[in-house]
């Protein structure tokens, strides 16, 4: 409980990432909308409540409106109207803060029962913290070692559930350095409410720093390269190996032909599931031999191999 | 009263109530339950608001705070609010308003009282077996491998009391549809019955799915088959799509009767009768049928296609039109009317302002951008406790103030049934208005233990607890009393139309001595406030 950071208003949270302000506005006009109707409502209530009060008789209540269909058309159409404005505004920003900008860092995020682990592609660790540069986009990448957890940083005005078996992601940009929330949002049992942590963003300098100054034990995609010699992957996945299987080099982000005839694009999501369940996406030209790594792995150890695979990318040498 | 004997007098043995067909002594026998029930389920909540003054956490451990919260959904949502104003007010008033002398399955009535406790009484043993944690909504794969509760038993109890649901809404449509007094053609209809139509065609369309679900749980339990649990190919998120198929339109079975019940209160009210009455009606049908198709606006933020979350997102905002009608065709009903202030009008009116509040938050909840930041939070809380508790138990209480010299055949006590109603709508509004700021603060919901920063908005939000206990407990003493010495009432102490209004209070045990003849339209005044009898 020692991580609590106190916070500067008790009537409005701190807007601190780069949508946070888009996402206040949009309250503000939820909130502006909210207001008219039910003050319109209030007003209309209480004065015909008070007006047409049975001990006020002299009240004029000849010529009551027979004919509704003007008033039930009028106020169908308002609200409709007014509805698929905020639907659209709503609708708008959620498809941008959920969309990566180009460019953006990779770090990837595990959570399990009851804990965040985080991991740079440096092959720097932490563990309920998230250090992250200012005005820098990062992209997280989260997959759950058991049940279904939900990343959420309220500063920020972004969640999203992490989910086992699968790997979900959103991006941030922090606008302001400090230390900020970071909560798991969705029930995931005993201790769901000790399930937190803080954001911490610093300076570029600063962060480049605090990485430096980590005990590292190789970047992520070495201790990748590790597993995939232990646990075998080499033996088949390496040029000149008697197996055939797929070469990964310069395999991700491009679009790969599978035996049904469908084209995927080798994201995160690809790899992974390609480790878990091979047989589900097999490439065109190849028998599919591959065994299923599926309960062989920790989520850690997926991470730092997806590591391994998407730097083969960029750096197209074989494997040993 | 003549001397004639009524369904309560006909004969006292426990014997004539245990094997009761009269759907009035079926009403009381699932009056009886309910109310046991929603003291259960408020004594978790009590303990939850207590645990919660402060940010430790002082009196449980976090799996006790779990299965607190956990035990308060599950027994509020499907042992009291589901049955609440159906099981009870409608079981007792259907046959009355339209000229019937039961429902249409007297013998499946009972039988689903009987479902009803037994499903009851297992999710009972459940929660005092060692309770469950997994909340009510029993998500998956936490509830299937992970909780080490007795979630099977708890399942099995809810998947019992589905049938009751189901057999409850088949007799009602049944009964509707069949039943009716000649002459009371469907615009002929009080509101009410249009509302409990509709909640009938949910109870009977959605409650299948989750009765599947639930066996899912149980058999991945029980037997490991894996189907919510990806290692095995199976997908998690499944569960939340088909338990939100039937819990969204859920909350529909729980509020449409309480529209109904409150359309009843503003007609008779305002002596006039109900503003657009046919959009009132059809706009009940509308919100049962889009209901439907709303379920992902749960989900925007657990991995489901975006695309699939702009989908439900429209659809949610479609739904809130046909709230709206209701809304403002209530208020111009009052446009030159006649408005008595009894108890059961002050609910009507506290229905109205909670209702509306709650319906507009839920504006952010469906709009996809806002959902993402405070989905999951207590906003969340304090959105549907603003529908389910200030809407649809502010109508429960009006209804049964409204139709209580008809059930009892004694007055209730005004000046105390309107002491509550003030101090029900203050402690309501002073318990949930601080947790929409704590949802806007960002405060997650199901938090044992909290950060010190929102200790001052659980701290006023459990003080309106303690005056919403004392509110609500209010009522059971003061009808209580009614019972034996109130005032005795007459046939319609409150010069109204509608046909149950035109027989004793209370009513002899076949109801009517002969079949009415109904010859106008529902809620028939004249220009002064009288009413017209609905029967030639």
């Amino acid at each position: 409980m020692g991580n609590w950071v106190p916070r500067g208003n008790p009537f409005w949270p701190n807007a601190d990432s780069a949508y946070a302000g888009s996402v206040d506005l949009l309250f503000l006009a939820l909130c502006a909308v909210a207001f008219l109707v039910f003050s319109l409502l209030l007003v209309l209530l209480l004065r015909f409540a008070i007006h047409y009060r049975a001990g006020n008789r002299d009240a004029d209540r000849d010529a009551r409106i027979r004919k509704s269909w003007m008033f039930e058309s009028a106020w169908t159409a308002a609200t409709f109207v007014g509805f698929v404005a905020l639907f659209f505004w709503g609708a708008t920003l959620y498809l941008d803060i959920y969309r990566p900008p180009a460019g953006a860092d990779t770090i990837y995020v595990v959570g399990k029962q009851w804990m965040w682990k985080v991991q740079h592609l440096g092959g720097q660790r932490e563990i309920n913290e998230l250090h992250i540069p200012v005005n820098e986009a990062v992209r997280l990448i989260m997959s759950s070692q058991d049940v279904i957890h939900s990343f959420f940083m309220p500063e920020f005005r972004i969640k999203h559930d992490v989910l086992p078996g699968t790997s979900e992601e959103l991006w941030v940009k922090p606008v302001k350095t400090g230390i900020f929330h970071l909560f798991c949002a969705e029930y995931c049992g005993t201790d769901h409410s000790r399930m937190t942590g803080r954001i911490v963003v610093m300076q570029h300098e600063e962060f480049s720093d605090w990485l430096r100054r980590q005990d590292v034990d190789g970047t992520l995609a070495a201790q990748g390269a590790a597993l995939f010699r232990q646990f075998g992957c080499s033996g088949c996945h390496t040029s000149g190996s008697r197996v055939r299987a797929p070469p990964l080099e310069g395999l991700y982000g491009r679009p790969v032909p599978l035996s049904g005839g469908t084209i995927e694009v080798a994201d995160e999501r690809y790899i992974r599931d390609s480790i878990l369940q091979p047989r589900k996406q097999v490439v065109a030209g190849y028998e599919p031999l591959m065994p299923s790594f599926e309960g062989k792995l920790s989520e850690d150890e997926l991470v730092r191999l997806l590591a391994y695979v998407k730097s083969l990318a960029a750096n197209p040498e074989a494997p040993q | 009263m003549s001397g004639d004997k009524n369904y309560i007098t006909v004969n006292n043995s426990i014997r004539s109530w245990l094997f009761t067909t009269d759907h009035k002594r079926v009403a009381i026998l699932y009056f009886a339950s309910i109310t046991l029930f929603f003291f259960i389920g408020g004594a978790a909540a009590a303990l939850m608001r207590l645990e919660l003054v402060s940010p430790a956490g002082h009196f449980f451990t976090s799996d006790e705070y779990n299965r607190l919260f956990t035990m308060h959904g599950v027994i509020m949502v499907w042992f009291f609010l589901i049955p609440s104003i159906p099981n009870t007010l409608g079981n007792f008033i259907v046959p009355l308003m339209i000229g019937a002398r039961d429902l249409a399955f007297p013998r499946l009535n009972l039988t689903s009282w009987y479902l009803f406790m037994a499903g009851g009484a297992t999710t009972l043993y459940a929660l005092f077996k060692g309770g469950i944690d997994t909340g009510w909504t029993f998500y998956t794969p936490f509830s299937t491998m992970y909780s080490n509760s007795y979630v099977a038993i708890a399942v099995a109890g809810v998947f019992i009391v589905g049938f009751s649901s189901i057999l409850t809404g088949l007799n009602f449509i049944v009964t509707i549809h069949r039943l009716r007094a000649p002459g009371l053609t469907w615009y002929r209809l009080p509101l009410f019955l249009w509302s409990l139509y509709a909640t009938s065609a949910i109870l009977v369309l959605a409650t299948p799915v989750l009765a599947m679900t639930l066996l899912l749980i149980a058999l991945d339990r029980v037997f490991g088959i894996g189907i919510f649990d990806p290692a095995r190919g199976g997908d998690p998120l499944l569960f939340q799509h088909l338990f939100w198929f039937y819990s969204h339109p859920a909350v529909y079975i729980m509020i449409l009767p309480g529209m109904g019940v409150v359309s009843e209160l503003i007609a008779c009210y305002s002596r006039k009768e109900v503003f657009g009455y046919s959009f009132v009606a059809w706009s009940a049908i509308a919100i049962a049928c889009i209901g439907f198709f709303v379920w992902g606006h749960h989900m925007f933020v657990s991995g489901q296609s975006p695309f699939a979350g702009l989908v439900f997102s429209f659809m949610s905002f479609a739904v809130a039109v046909p709230s709206a009608i209701k809304v403002f065709n209530w208020t111009a009903t009052m446009h030159k009317g006649w408005v008595h202030f009894d108890a059961p009008m002050l609910y009507a009116l506290g229905f109205i302002g909670l209702f509306t509040f709650g319906g507009l938050s839920g504006l952010f909840l469906a709009c996809l951008a806002y959902d993402v930041y405070v989905t999951d939070t207590y906003f969340v809380i304090a959105h549907f406790h603003y529908i389910m508790v200030g809407g649809m138990v502010t109508a429960y209480f009006g209804g049964l103030h409204y139709w209580w010299p008809k059930i009892t055949g004694r007055m209730y006590p005004e000046y105390w049934a309107r002491a509550a109603a003030i101090l029900i709508f203050f402690g309501f509004n002073m318990t949930f208005l601080p947790q929409f700021i704590l949802g806007v603060l960002g405060m997650p919901r199901r938090y044992h233990v909290y950060p010190p920063e929102f200790e001052i908005w659980h701290v006023l939000s459990s003080a309106g607890a303690s005056i919403l206990v004392v509110a609500y407990a209010l009522p059971l003493f003061y009808l209580g009393w009614s019972i034996f010495f109130g005032e005795r009432s007459s046939a319609n102490p409150w010069q109204t139309t509608g046909l149950e209004w035109q027989t004793s209070s209370p009513p002899p045990p076949h109801n009517f001595a002969a079949t009415p003849t109904v010859t106008r339209k529902p809620y028939d005044f004249n220009v002064n406030g009288e009413p017209r009898a609905q029967n030639a």
